[in-house]
């Protein structure tokens, strides 16, 4: 049972407040904020209580979402719930942001009041509610000169204009009613990485979580058919054909996921609702299919100086042609220092974050194949041989483009029986690290 | 928040919102009334608007009429009279051929919580029961709850509450989980909606059509069910075994939550349930939201503690990303703690240290703990480890290890020579009283062994006067007394000197008053001193809380699927189970003299072992699990009592919060002969479960006393 929802900047401005039993006061909202801000630098636990009321909490687009409860009510379900909810929000706005749901206040009132009733969560469907969601979203598309560069040369049908744009899936999904909105649908495969390699170069442990989105932008949409890589296989038993089978240890689906041909064809076939979905959700552990995408080739020594040397190089195992958006080493260091650096092309930039004490290396494109280094020169005060110990471990974030790490591919994508007028089908794949540490 | 220029905005709106041009044109009005509920939503008391916001709500466009739904529902109540206008033309939308026009007057006629509105909403809600539109009847439901949230005193309508039973048969899914909720609030006087077979039997049926929510609400409430028959609970059992794995974490725990309460009485099906929702949980684990993978880490320590074994092979899933919230890490430190076994232990040691230099003080802390408290049954690997964090110099680092070796040392006495010397010299680190305090204590008791020790104190005296944390002077005064047992020629000079300083000049009273005892205790002679401050190291009772026994499942299913495990600090095994006596209770309070009617419940424990053990070690275990004993006959008379009590603390469910009192009686007949223990438990108020909770804490503790 929810008593309240209220979204709070990070700031701490009311965007949004719903009270749904009139138990509690209003200034809970005050007072969640005030819990929240006594809290020094780090992340606030997700429940707080203050007397009889608890508060429970999510962080996503920068923004609080609290429902105020009582302590017997089930954590999953408030959690869930407060999820759907941003996704709900984020479906209809187009994205989350303080700018979106400041704009799209009415917007969200409406969406809370269909949602829940006297605390009770009613539906979070989006089928069901578009029948009841009137307000039109306003979105805050700012200008950009990306959206130009889309557009061909006198209307001439360029390269560009086969890939979509990376807004492209962010928009409301209402707007489709009436601005000609393209009935468009995505399928994104989201894997993230976590991975921890030994200081002797060993994988010492290699996670993947992977999901398969939906977005559908049509009003109607009759059966889809999504068709996986045939060999894709489930658990260690289940080994299919002779190829280099594509494998999972568990995976679940989406309930509106009809699995009847998936046993002999791996096609899964759903009606998509409006917005966003998850399709299927399936991990693997300690077994990557390939190498491992980075490999870091460290040296640390002290100079006469009593400088530290750090001289780091990094290889990209991944085929040639593959490149990898912003990866961004971090290395954590304990003490004060002072930074000198040598990288190895100028593009790259180098810093050193006291707070986290950390040297932050960022590389804008690494393409497969290739090799950087980087000397790092630390000025430590007060240095003894015990300060090498402190040194690492090196944390890389990157985004892999077109690429799964498991090697799950979509075979096809079919919509059927054919859609009056042109709808367009969009796959893209990504490969997120969510951890990917190596140590020193 | 008050905003600056508020009356100002105000005037503003109040203007634009009567200007008759404004209102003939519909986008424009629209616009106005969204700034009036942005103002609302920003904190801005826009209340005075309230007599024209009223005139708004006559409008045909939807849009509008929500927005101001919005607006009156949140100043009714400060305006009783002026709502009583809406009435009308929320009754006249109650009859809308739109049934979306009708759900939503319906819902808001019953969203402005003004009782004296009620008389006017009783007509259109009972007609919103018998609505063809399913969405009209959802509102209508909850409505009469609202309803009779808003005068809680009055009768309860029977032919309401009937209305609402037989709507439990409704085809819309959303219909029928509504009506128990709503019965549940009307008949929370009565224990909430009445679960009997046929009703259990429908909801099951019908669980697959609801969405999670709905099925999540379904599940709570059929907790209250008790099956007729062993055939008919497997039954229900094997029906819900779909649930128990589904991919929706709200659903599993739901799921979990009900076939624990229906096998309370079978254990093994509890524990092959829990075995059954491994998957889902780890599943949880590596959800993309933060706060699902912390509940599930948080559920997961839960079921931990019945079944220590359950993750075992899966622990590399609960290493630290680097990028994660400390509140995630430390958590998952803490399941670490409790999957080690003599295959990983190399592995997560390994990977623990590389956690006690992480930038977060707290998080860092969490894993040189783990550490320690791994130490128990490894203490060489993890003294190694502790020992090298030594040589960082880092002061927090240091402080926190030091804390680590004194509690490992006190569990562990056999690591005392590795500790001594790795402790030796580490005292420019530490900083931070609680480092020192627990250095202080390390060099006291084991002054013997260091060399260095009466330098190290020395300093510590000279130092005393500028000594803020009272603990840290007392542990002084302690250690340095301890130190003069073993080495009185060093030490003598200065614990003059302290002495003298603490009884004379410390303006502590605690303090000087400790100075003054041990001061009193040397007059008494070495060996008397020695007797008190050296008898035995650490204390044997403590045997009951290392090497945690599986606990049954009954302890915590409780407080399953509540906020309760996600709370800071929850996982005490103690006060989640037992909580202590607050008021003072005598001997007065047996049962003779109680006009109440007590349950006797004789019940005969088979005790393997023999029962014998000092009335103090026993009252020493028993107040760890908050067990008090009250009265023994004396030691070697038979047949032997102990008389106890304890108040259990439950918190099923919110309405039955208060606890019970349990009085029992232990009692010895032969020494040797019959190898058992007769124990007789009287109860106030009765609570079948509370009972068998605290008979198994008290096999626990005798079972550990026997074994001793």
């Amino acid at each position: 049972m929810i008593s309240q929802v209220f979204i709070l900047s990070s700031q701490g401005d009311h965007l949004i407040y719903k009270d749904f039993r009139g138990e509690a006061g209003s200034d809970v909202v005050n007072l969640f904020y005030e819990k929240v801000t006594a809290l020094t630098g780090d992340q606030p636990p997700v429940v707080m209580r203050h007397k009889d009321v608890h508060f429970v909490h999510v962080r996503q687009g920068g923004l609080y979402w609290v429902a105020t409860t009582t302590a017997d009510t089930s954590p999953f379900t408030i959690i869930e719930f407060l999820n759907r909810l941003t996704a709900l929000v984020k479906d209809y706005c187009g994205s989350l942001s303080e700018r979106s749901v400041q704009m799209n206040f009415a917007l969200i009132y409406e969406l809370l009041d269909e949602v829940v009733d006297y605390g009770y969560i009613q539906t979070t469907s989006s089928d069901i509610l578009k029948n009841f969601i009137q307000t039109e979203a306003v979105s805050s598309k700012p200008f950009s000169l990306f959206d130009l560069s889309n557009v061909g040369l006198f209307g001439a049908e360029t390269q560009q204009s086969k890939v979509a744009p990376s807004s492209a899936a962010t928009r409301p999904i209402q707007s489709s009613r009436d601005q000609g909105g393209k009935s468009e649908i995505f399928v994104d495969v989201i894997e993230r990485m976590l991975v921890v390699i030994g200081s002797n170069g060993v994988l010492m442990k290699a996670d993947i979580e992977g999901e398969i989105k939906v977005k559908c932008y049509m009003p109607t949409c009759s059966e889809m058919r999504i068709g996986l890589n045939e060999e894709f296989s489930i658990g260690k038993s289940q080994l299919r054909g002779y190829g280099a089978a594509v494998r999972v240890d568990e995976c679940s689906f989406h309930q509106a996921v009809r699995l009847d041909e998936f046993d002999s064809l791996r096609i899964l076939r759903l009606c998509p609702s409006q917005g966003e979905q998850t399709v299927m959700q399936y991990q693997l552990s300690d077994d990557l299919p390939s190498a491992p995408p980075f490999r870091l080739f460290p040296t640390i020594e002290r100079d006469n100086g009593g400088r530290l040397l750090m001289y780091m190089k990094l290889r990209c195992d991944l085929p040639p042609k593959r490149s990898v958006l912003d990866p961004t080493r971090l290395q954590s260091f304990s003490s004060e220092l002072n930074l000198s650096q040598e990288l190895s092309s100028p593009d790259q930039s180098a810093e050193l974050q006291p707070q986290s004490r950390a040297v932050v290396w960022k590389i804008p494109r690494f393409p497969g194949g290739t090799q950087l280094s980087a000397l790092f020169k630390l000025e430590v005060p007060g240095f003894s041989s015990a300060s090498m110990l402190e040194v690492g471990p090196v944390s890389l974030s990157f985004e892999l483009p077109k690429i799964t790490a498991t090697g799950l591919q979509i075979r096809f994508l079919r919509l059927s029986p054919f859609q009056p007028g042109p709808a367009q089908r969009w796959v893209r794949y990504v490969t997120h690290s969510d951890s990917y540490t190596i140590r020193i | 928040m008050p905003y600056i220029g508020s009356e100002d905005t105000v005037r503003d709106l109040r203007r634009v919102l009567s200007n008759p041009n404004v209102q003939s044109d519909q986008l424009r009005y629209r616009n106005t009334i969204l700034k009036v509920i942005r103002a609302m939503s920003q904190g801005v008391d826009v209340s005075g608007l309230f007599s024209e916001m009223v005139k708004a709500c006559a409008t045909v466009d939807i849009v509008q009429k929500k927005l101001v739904y919005v607006f009156l529902c949140s100043y009714a109540t400060l305006n009783p009279e002026l709502s009583l206008l809406v009435i009308n033309t929320l009754r006249k939308d109650c009859q809308d051929p739109n049934p979306m026009v009708r759900s939503l007057a319906l819902r808001n006629m019953t969203n402005l919580r003004l009782p004296s509105l009620v008389e006017y909403v009783e007509q259109p809600l009972t007609a919103g029961l018998r609505d063809r539109a399913a969405c009209v009847r959802r509102v209508a439901v909850l409505g009469w709850a609202k309803l009779h949230n808003l005068q809680t005193n009055s009768e309860i309508d029977a032919a309401v509450v009937n209305e609402l039973y037989s709507l439990l048969r409704d085809p819309d899914p959303v219909v029928m989980v509504n009506c128990l909720r709503a019965l549940e609030e009307i008949l929370r006087e009565e224990g909430g909606v009445a679960i009997n077979k046929p009703i259990t039997h429908h909801l099951l049926n019908r669980l697959k059509e609801c969405d999670i929510w709905g099925q999540c609400e379904v599940l709570r409430i059929l907790q209250r069910y008790r099956p007729q028959s062993e055939d008919e609970l497997f039954n229900i059992l094997s029906l819900l075994d779909v649930s128990l794995i589904s991919p929706h974490p709200p659903v599993m725990a739901a799921t979990l939550s009900l076939f624990l309460s229906l096998c309370s009485g079978l254990p093994a099906v509890g524990l092959a349930a829990l075995e059954r929702v491994r998957g889902p949980l780890l599943a949880a684990c590596g959800n993309t939201s933060r706060e699902m993978q912390f509940t599930a880490l948080c559920h997961i320590q839960l079921l931990l503690r019945s079944l220590p074994g359950l993750m075992g092979e899966h622990y590399k899933r609960f290493f630290c990303g680097y990028a994660e919230p400390a509140y995630i890490k430390q958590r998952k430190i803490e399941v670490l703690v409790e999957l080690v076994n003599d295959d990983n232990v190399a592995i997560l040691l390994d990977e623990l240290r590389g956690y006690c230099t992480d930038v977060n003080i707290s998080t860092a802390h969490a894993a040189i703990s783990a550490i320690g408290r791994i130490g128990r049954s490894y203490s060489d690997k993890c003294l190694e480890i502790l020992t090298e964090l030594l040589g960082l110099k880092q002061e927090h680092i240091t402080s926190a290890v030091v804390q680590t070796m004194r509690d490992l040392v006190w569990v562990c006495p056999q690591c005392s020579r590795t500790v001594c010397s790795a402790v030796e010299g580490c005292e420019a680190e530490i900083q931070d009283s609680q480092g020192r305090h627990a250095l202080l204590w390390l060099l006291g008791v084991y002054g013997e062994q260091v060399s260095s020790v009466p330098y190290t104190l020395e300093v510590f005296i000279d130092g005393v006067r500028s000594e803020a944390s009272v603990g840290v002077k007392m542990e002084l005064l302690t250690a340095t007394v301890r130190l003069f047992l073993c080495r009185p020629a060093e030490t003598q000079d200065m614990l003059g000197r302290l002495l003298h300083y603490c009884i004379e000049e410390e303006t502590n009273m605690c303090v000087s008053d400790q100075a003054l005892l041990y001061y009193r205790l040397l007059h008494c002679g070495i060996e008397e001193t020695r007797k008190v401050l050296q008898c035995r190291r650490s204390d044997p009772s403590l045997g009951v809380l290392i090497g945690r026994p599986a606990e049954p499942i009954n302890q915590w299913s409780y407080i399953f699927n509540t906020l309760e495990p996600l709370r800071p600090g929850a996982i005490e095994t103690d006060d989640a189970l037992t909580a202590s006596v607050s008021a003072p209770l005598s001997l007065s309070l047996s049962p003779a003299l109680s006009p109440e009617e007590f349950e006797d419940l004789w019940l005969q424990q088979q005790c393997p072992t023999i029962f014998r053990c000092s009335p103090q070690s026993l009252q020493a275990a028993m107040q760890l699990v908050n067990i008090q004993t009250l009265a023994f006959t004396p030691p070697h008379t038979l047949p032997w009592r102990v008389y106890l009590y304890t108040n259990t603390q439950n918190k099923h469910s919110a309405d039955t919060c208060h606890g019970t009192l349990i009085l029992g009686e232990l009692l010895v007949k032969k020494n040797t002969a019959e190898k058992g223990i007769k124990v007789t438990l009287k109860q106030q108020p009765r609570d079948e479960k509370a009972l068998k909770g605290f008979l198994s804490v008290l096999t626990t503790v005798l079972h550990a006393l026997s074994s001793e």
